[in-house]
Protein backbone atom coordinates (compact mmCIF):
# COMPACT_ATOMS: atom_id res chain seq x y z
CA UNK A 1 0.00 0.00 0.00
CA UNK A 2 2.16 2.25 0.87
CA UNK A 3 4.74 1.41 -1.96
CA UNK A 4 1.17 2.21 -4.28
CA UNK A 5 1.66 5.62 -2.95
CA UNK A 6 4.23 6.20 -3.40
CA UNK A 7 3.98 5.33 -6.94
CA UNK A 8 1.26 7.69 -7.31
CA UNK A 9 3.21 10.37 -5.90
CA UNK A 10 6.01 10.25 -7.79
CA UNK A 11 3.77 9.81 -10.92
CA UNK A 12 1.71 12.88 -10.10
CA UNK A 13 2.19 16.14 -11.72
CA UNK A 14 0.11 18.96 -10.58
CA UNK A 15 1.59 21.92 -12.06
CA UNK A 16 0.94 20.45 -15.51
CA UNK A 17 -3.03 19.69 -14.87
CA UNK A 18 -3.41 23.33 -16.44
CA UNK A 19 -1.37 22.99 -19.62
CA UNK A 20 -2.30 18.98 -20.12
CA UNK A 21 -6.42 20.00 -19.90
CA UNK A 22 -5.52 23.14 -22.31
CA UNK A 23 -3.69 21.35 -24.59
CA UNK A 24 -6.15 18.28 -24.24
CA UNK A 25 -9.15 20.88 -25.82
CA UNK A 26 -7.04 22.68 -28.32
CA UNK A 27 -5.75 19.33 -29.96
CA UNK A 28 -7.71 15.71 -28.48
CA UNK A 29 -5.11 13.47 -27.46
CA UNK A 30 -2.42 15.93 -26.84
CA UNK A 31 -2.62 16.78 -22.73
CA UNK A 32 -1.71 12.83 -22.66
CA UNK A 33 0.96 13.07 -25.06
CA UNK A 34 1.90 16.03 -22.62
CA UNK A 35 1.92 13.77 -19.83
CA UNK A 36 4.30 11.10 -21.34
CA UNK A 37 1.40 9.11 -22.40
CA UNK A 38 2.04 8.31 -25.87
CA UNK A 39 -0.14 5.24 -26.46
CA UNK A 40 -3.01 6.56 -24.68
CA UNK A 41 -2.91 9.35 -26.33
CA UNK A 42 -2.44 8.87 -29.78
CA UNK A 43 -5.48 6.56 -29.62
CA UNK A 44 -7.48 8.52 -28.18
CA UNK A 45 -6.22 11.25 -30.79
CA UNK A 46 -7.00 9.40 -33.69
CA UNK A 47 -10.26 7.96 -32.50
CA UNK A 48 -12.25 10.93 -31.83
CA UNK A 49 -10.40 12.88 -35.05
CA UNK A 50 -11.71 10.29 -36.83
CA UNK A 51 -15.12 10.73 -35.19
CA UNK A 52 -14.85 14.29 -36.36
CA UNK A 53 -13.51 13.84 -39.87
CA UNK A 54 -16.37 11.07 -40.60
CA UNK A 55 -19.28 13.58 -39.22
CA UNK A 56 -17.82 15.98 -41.76
CA UNK A 57 -17.60 13.12 -44.65
CA UNK A 58 -21.66 12.67 -43.48
CA UNK A 59 -22.56 16.42 -44.00
CA UNK A 60 -22.83 17.64 -40.16
CA UNK A 61 -23.51 21.65 -39.41
CA UNK A 62 -20.80 22.85 -37.78
CA UNK A 63 -22.77 26.55 -37.69
CA UNK A 64 -22.66 27.73 -33.91
CA UNK A 65 -26.44 27.82 -32.78
CA UNK A 66 -26.86 30.09 -29.72
CA UNK A 67 -30.40 31.38 -29.99
CA UNK A 68 -32.82 30.20 -26.82
CA UNK A 69 -35.54 29.26 -28.15
CA UNK A 70 -33.67 26.06 -28.62
CA UNK A 71 -31.89 25.06 -25.24
CA UNK A 72 -30.79 21.77 -27.03
CA UNK A 73 -29.19 22.93 -29.66
CA UNK A 74 -27.38 25.03 -27.63
CA UNK A 75 -25.63 21.93 -26.01
CA UNK A 76 -25.11 20.47 -29.36
CA UNK A 77 -23.09 23.23 -30.64
CA UNK A 78 -20.92 23.44 -27.49
CA UNK A 79 -20.51 19.76 -27.74
CA UNK A 80 -19.55 20.27 -31.51
CA UNK A 81 -16.82 23.49 -30.12
CA UNK A 82 -15.36 21.01 -27.41
CA UNK A 83 -13.04 19.24 -30.30
CA UNK A 84 -10.86 22.50 -30.35
CA UNK A 85 -8.97 23.61 -33.09
CA UNK A 86 -10.12 21.13 -35.74
CA UNK A 87 -13.48 22.26 -34.91
CA UNK A 88 -12.29 26.25 -35.54
CA UNK A 89 -10.11 24.90 -39.12
CA UNK A 90 -13.17 22.77 -40.63
CA UNK A 91 -15.30 26.27 -39.93
CA UNK A 92 -13.09 27.86 -41.40
CA UNK A 93 -12.23 25.63 -44.37
CA UNK A 94 -16.11 25.73 -45.16
CA UNK A 95 -17.66 22.97 -43.41
CA UNK A 96 -19.66 24.85 -41.32
CA UNK A 97 -22.91 24.70 -43.04
CA UNK A 98 -23.12 21.04 -43.74
CA UNK A 99 -25.87 19.92 -45.92
CA UNK A 100 -29.32 19.26 -44.61
CA UNK A 101 -30.93 17.27 -47.68
CA UNK A 102 -28.26 14.73 -47.00
CA UNK A 103 -29.47 11.91 -45.80
CA UNK A 104 -26.45 11.38 -43.54
CA UNK A 105 -26.60 15.05 -42.23
CA UNK A 106 -27.95 13.89 -38.41
CA UNK A 107 -25.30 11.29 -38.39
CA UNK A 108 -22.86 13.19 -38.96
CA UNK A 109 -24.09 16.17 -35.86
CA UNK A 110 -23.86 12.95 -34.51
CA UNK A 111 -20.16 11.72 -34.94
CA UNK A 112 -19.07 15.61 -34.88
CA UNK A 113 -21.03 16.01 -31.55
CA UNK A 114 -19.92 13.28 -29.40
CA UNK A 115 -16.70 13.40 -30.50
CA UNK A 116 -16.76 16.65 -28.24
CA UNK A 117 -18.10 15.17 -25.58
CA UNK A 118 -15.79 12.44 -25.67
CA UNK A 119 -13.16 14.88 -25.74
CA UNK A 120 -14.66 16.49 -22.55
CA UNK A 121 -14.07 13.11 -20.60
CA UNK A 122 -10.74 13.24 -22.23
CA UNK A 123 -9.55 16.28 -20.63
CA UNK A 124 -11.08 15.32 -17.22
CA UNK A 125 -8.54 12.03 -17.95
CA UNK A 126 -5.92 13.82 -18.18
CA UNK A 127 -6.41 16.03 -15.02
CA UNK A 128 -6.83 13.02 -13.35
CA UNK A 129 -3.58 11.88 -14.72
CA UNK A 130 -1.89 14.77 -13.49
CA UNK A 131 -2.86 14.48 -10.25
CA UNK A 132 -2.12 11.15 -10.09
CA UNK A 133 -5.28 9.93 -9.50
CA UNK A 134 -5.17 7.41 -12.84
CA UNK A 135 -1.59 5.63 -14.96
CA UNK B 1 -21.10 6.27 -46.01
CA UNK B 2 -24.45 5.68 -47.17
CA UNK B 3 -24.81 2.48 -45.53
CA UNK B 4 -26.62 2.78 -42.08
CA UNK B 5 -24.68 -0.75 -40.40
CA UNK B 6 -21.83 0.21 -41.34
CA UNK B 7 -21.86 3.66 -39.68
CA UNK B 8 -23.23 2.27 -36.69
CA UNK B 9 -20.47 0.09 -36.65
CA UNK B 10 -17.79 3.08 -37.05
CA UNK B 11 -19.37 4.56 -34.76
CA UNK B 12 -19.58 1.90 -31.89
CA UNK B 13 -15.80 0.93 -32.78
CA UNK B 14 -14.70 4.39 -32.33
CA UNK B 15 -16.76 5.09 -29.03
CA UNK B 16 -15.93 2.28 -27.53
CA UNK B 17 -12.27 2.42 -27.93
CA UNK B 18 -12.19 5.54 -26.17
CA UNK B 19 -14.16 4.23 -23.60
CA UNK B 20 -11.88 1.67 -23.33
CA UNK B 21 -9.04 3.81 -23.27
CA UNK B 22 -10.18 6.12 -20.17
CA UNK B 23 -11.99 3.46 -18.46
CA UNK B 24 -8.86 0.38 -18.33
CA UNK B 25 -4.98 0.38 -17.43
CA UNK B 26 -3.68 -2.65 -18.99
CA UNK B 27 -4.29 -3.68 -22.75
CA UNK B 28 -5.76 -6.93 -22.34
CA UNK B 29 -8.21 -5.34 -20.10
CA UNK B 30 -8.90 -2.81 -22.43
CA UNK B 31 -9.20 -5.09 -25.44
CA UNK B 32 -12.07 -7.06 -23.25
CA UNK B 33 -13.82 -4.03 -22.46
CA UNK B 34 -13.69 -2.69 -26.07
CA UNK B 35 -14.93 -5.56 -27.25
CA UNK B 36 -17.94 -5.67 -24.91
CA UNK B 37 -18.65 -2.61 -25.09
CA UNK B 38 -18.85 -2.56 -28.74
CA UNK B 39 -20.81 -5.84 -28.93
CA UNK B 40 -23.30 -4.27 -26.20
CA UNK B 41 -23.72 -1.23 -28.82
CA UNK B 42 -24.31 -3.14 -31.69
CA UNK B 43 -26.35 -5.33 -30.22
CA UNK B 44 -28.81 -3.24 -28.58
CA UNK B 45 -28.94 -0.70 -31.97
CA UNK B 46 -30.26 -3.94 -34.04
CA UNK B 47 -32.68 -5.12 -30.98
CA UNK B 48 -34.16 -1.36 -30.44
CA UNK B 49 -33.95 -1.14 -33.89
CA UNK B 50 -36.35 -4.51 -34.63
CA UNK B 51 -38.87 -3.29 -31.94
CA UNK B 52 -39.20 -0.05 -33.91
CA UNK B 53 -40.16 -1.99 -36.79
CA UNK B 54 -43.59 -1.53 -36.52
CA UNK B 55 -43.53 1.73 -35.75
CA UNK B 56 -45.54 4.10 -36.28
CA UNK B 57 -48.24 1.65 -35.86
Amino acid sequence: MAQSSEVMVRAARPAAAVPACLLAWLLPGAGHLYLRRPVKGLVLMGSILALFVLGLALDARLQPYLGFDDPLAILRSLAQMAIGVPYFIARALGFEAGMVTSVTHEYGNTFTEVGGLLNILVILDAFDTALGRKK
Amino acid sequence: MGSHLLNLMIFSALVSTVFAMLLRDDTRARLRFGLLAFGGFMAAALVVGWAMYPLPL
